[in-house]
């Protein structure tokens, strides 16, 4: 990897981090209860339009804009801190159905993005 | 929504540092399509864990900051951690018939993430009861 590249990869990885922290507090504020909605919109579009860019770009713009943008946007670590604490509260079917609906959906967006 | 402009700072600083790490840890070990993705699983185990320690110890040991979970939680484990990759592999090793190895892959990070988060949780709970 170039410095280009990896400098490429920070601010790109920064952007989506940012983008995931704004969407997830536009989503969580608007939809409210306990189900993390936020995090789930974020990783289920991730998913979609990582499926669009890996059939269209490889070597560096992929590691840009696949590893880089798509990877930091989605998450897997809060996805696993939001399961846990929904547990922890006296909401485990929450939280299984939050480990079920996002593999489902984010293998099916995987998948759509690839028709494209 | 209210926006704080340097806690934004704090995220894309962070995005940026884990996003870098993961990076290199792709390059370090690269793996065919359909084959146990190690550099997924690794950087997925190392930052849950580290997001367990840290969001527990900010929220229930530590003063209240207000940069440094955005930097340290939202930022660098959240973009060091990746679902959409992982998505994108389990879908490969469907589409290669590797029914079994997908379902070995899901279990185990979803098994060993959980793991994760709970035992960093109380490990800094139990520190902080004796401490």
């Amino acid at each position: 990897m170039s410095i280009v590249i990896a400098l490429g990869v920070g601010v790109l990885g920064g952007a989506g981090a940012m983008a995931r922290f704004l969407l997830d507090g536009a989503v969580s504020e608007r939809v409210g209860g306990h189900f993390p909605w936020g995090t789930f919109a974020v990783n289920a579009s991730g998913a979609f339009v990582l499926g669009v860019v890996a059939g269209a770009l490889d070597g560096d713009a992929y590691t840009l804009v696949g590893t880089g943008l798509l990877g930091a946007y989605t998450t897997f670590s809060t996805w696993m801190l939001e399961s846990h604490r929904l547990g922890e509260d006296g909401r485990l079917p929450l939280g299984l159905l939050n480990f079920a609906l996002s593999l489902a959906v984010g293998i099916a967006a995987v998948w759509l993005g690839r028709q494209l | 929504m209210r926006v704080d402009r340097r806690e934004i700072a704090a995220v894309f600083a962070g995005g940026f540092v884990g996003a870098l790490a993961r990076a290199g840890v792709v390059e370090a070990l690269p793996h065919n399509p359909g084959e146990w993705p190690w550099s997924t699983f690794l950087v997925n185990v190392a930052g849950t864990l580290m997001l367990g320690y840290f969001t527990t110890r900010l929220q229930e040991r530590l003063p209240l900051s207000a940069y440094r979970r955005p930097f340290l939680g939202t930022g660098i484990c959240g973009a060091l951690t990746t679902f959409s990759t992982m998505q994108l592999e389990v879908l490969d090793m469907l589409e290669g018939d590797e029914v079994g190895l997908a379902a070995l892959y899901v279990g185990a990070s979803l098994a060993v993430g959980f793991a994760a988060i709970f035992v960093t949780t109380n490990l800094v709970r139990r520190a902080s009861l004796t401490g």
